[in-house]
């Protein structure tokens, strides 16, 4: 414990840049990943099978490999292609931080979007077919009706969704950014010991259950209009 | 597409390689998660709340670092106490690491299932003078069993993903081998995906098994309809 204060007082900036990134990466995955899933699981649930099928190919593509390599893939794999690295998309995959936020953001949709496709099942028909009585077309119905209640019903699934992403964002530290967990690699490595790896660790701990209490608030929120 | 081809055996002894890392972490996995959820339900106040705090301690820590932790510092102790005489391989590190991931998530699921087997069905037990082994064994883990098969098939196929962690620290899986070959022939691409289809295939594999086990666990269950 002492060894530990001691490698806290002594590298606490590091430790800290680290910690910014980590969150970051869990921040913008997180937004963008969430923005990704919706179009996504909506247009899994849709009855016309051309437009089903590339969602579907997608969410079984990234939820049924590692994310470590799909990582690689987008990091090292695309890099073989000479069109990739004249193209724009080089911005994206050319450099670790960018790169491995994509690899997460993408990951985090196809799980978050089988989140939000359980939750537009789990929409009445009784509410969809009020709509459809109030004289709403079918894009106002999914936009206005199914949707938000879709959110509102996969909430608990999509927070425990949140926690998990942050255990995640430490595989960016195999492509050399430099988050909590790659700081923390470099310190263990120059100390000789794995005191920064179990500091690295406690801080995953402490900001892991400011998430859950985090996500239990916002889920609360947004389903307040059911409390009674 | 040719250069995969000259790999191929390569990649496919690593994928025999993940998958016997994944098996040996599974059944570690499997005996941690059941003392896990025995401790979780002990009279003894102090066993319980020092295993809900060890696997929420687990499942609040990214697995890779757990990874790092488990090999380096065994290592590291192995290295301080039997100088020169053990090494710790990657593949114990890895089951160590991965083991101990399955254990604490398999621990919850494993109380939730005890939990929800039926009263009646334990005094019913008691009353027909089964011991407690038999009590256990007959009567308490087929029905435990056939509650949380769902949620292990989850949990195996995070497990096998998992797996592809190990090669970060040197063990020669299909990950690792994806690495060496894609460095001789400039085409990391072909292999990384290569292995991704081994992963998904690994995985699709695996629904159906559970799916045999679930139909077979639920043979003395009415099914509906």
């Amino acid at each position: 414990m002492d060894q530990l204060a001691l490698l806290l007082s002594q590298s606490w900036p590091v430790l800290l840049d680290g910690l910014w990134i980590s969150l970051q990466l869990l921040l913008l995955s997180c937004v963008l990943g969430f923005a990704l899933a919706v179009p996504l699981a909506v247009a899994r649930s849709s009855p016309r099978r051309w437009i089903a099928l590339p969602s579907r190919l997608f969410m079984s593509a990234f939820r049924g490999t590692p994310l470590l390599v799909q990582i690689f893939i987008l990091y090292y794999g695309l890099a073989q292609f000479e069109w990739v690295r004249d193209s724009a998309l080089w911005l994206l995959v050319g450099d670790a931080f960018p790169c491995a936020l994509l690899a997460l953001t993408l990951n985090l949709a196809a799980y978050m979007a089988e989140d939000i496709r359980g939750g537009i099942l789990g929409v009445p028909a009784g509410e969809k077919e009020a709509a459809t009585a109030f004289g709403m077309s079918r894009l106002m119905v999914t936009w206005y009706i199914v949707v938000p209640r879709a959110i509102g019903i996969s909430a608990p699934t999509l927070g425990n969704e949140i926690v998990l992403q942050l255990k995640s964002t430490a595989l960016a530290s195999t492509i050399t950014v430099l988050d909590l967990t790659g700081v923390a690699r470099r310190l263990s490595i120059e100390s000789y010991t794995t005191d920064a790896l179990l500091l690295a660790g406690l801080l995953y701990i402490v900001i892991a259950a400011v998430l859950s209490l985090l996500t239990r608030y916002g889920e609360a929120r947004l389903n307040r209009h059911q409390l009674r | 597409m040719a250069a995969l081809f000259d790999y191929s055996a390569q990649l496919l002894e690593g994928a025999a390689l993940t998958l016997e890392l994944a098996f040996t972490s599974l059944c570690f996995g499997l005996l941690l998660g059941l003392a896990g959820a025995a401790a979780k339900m002990s009279a003894l106040s102090w066993l319980r709340q020092s295993a809900h705090l060890v696997s929420n301690i687990l499942r609040g820590i990214p697995e890779f670092l757990i990874l790092l932790i488990c090999y380096f510092g065994l290592s590291n102790l192995i290295n301080t106490h039997f100088a020169g005489t053990l090494t710790l391989s990657p593949f114990a590190g890895g089951v160590v690491a991965l083991a101990l991931v399955f254990g604490a998530y398999a621990s919850e699921v494993f109380r939730g299932a005890f939990l929800a087997v039926p009263k009646g069905q334990l005094e019913a037990a008691r009353s027909y003078g089964l011991s407690r082994w038999q009590i256990f064994w007959c009567v308490q883990l087929p029905q435990a069993w056939r509650i949380c098969l769902p949620s292990l098939n989850n949990m195996w196929q995070n497990l096998l993903k998992d797996t592809s962690l190990v090669s970060i620290v040197g063990l020669e899986d299909m990950l690792r081998k994806a690495n060496i070959a894609a460095q001789f022939t400039k085409q990391p691409f072909v292999f990384y995906a290569a292995v991704a289809v081994i992963y998904l295939l690994l995985l699709a594999v695996s629904n159906p098994a559970f799916a045999y086990f679930e139909k077979r666990a639920n043979r003395g269950y009415a099914s509906p309809a």
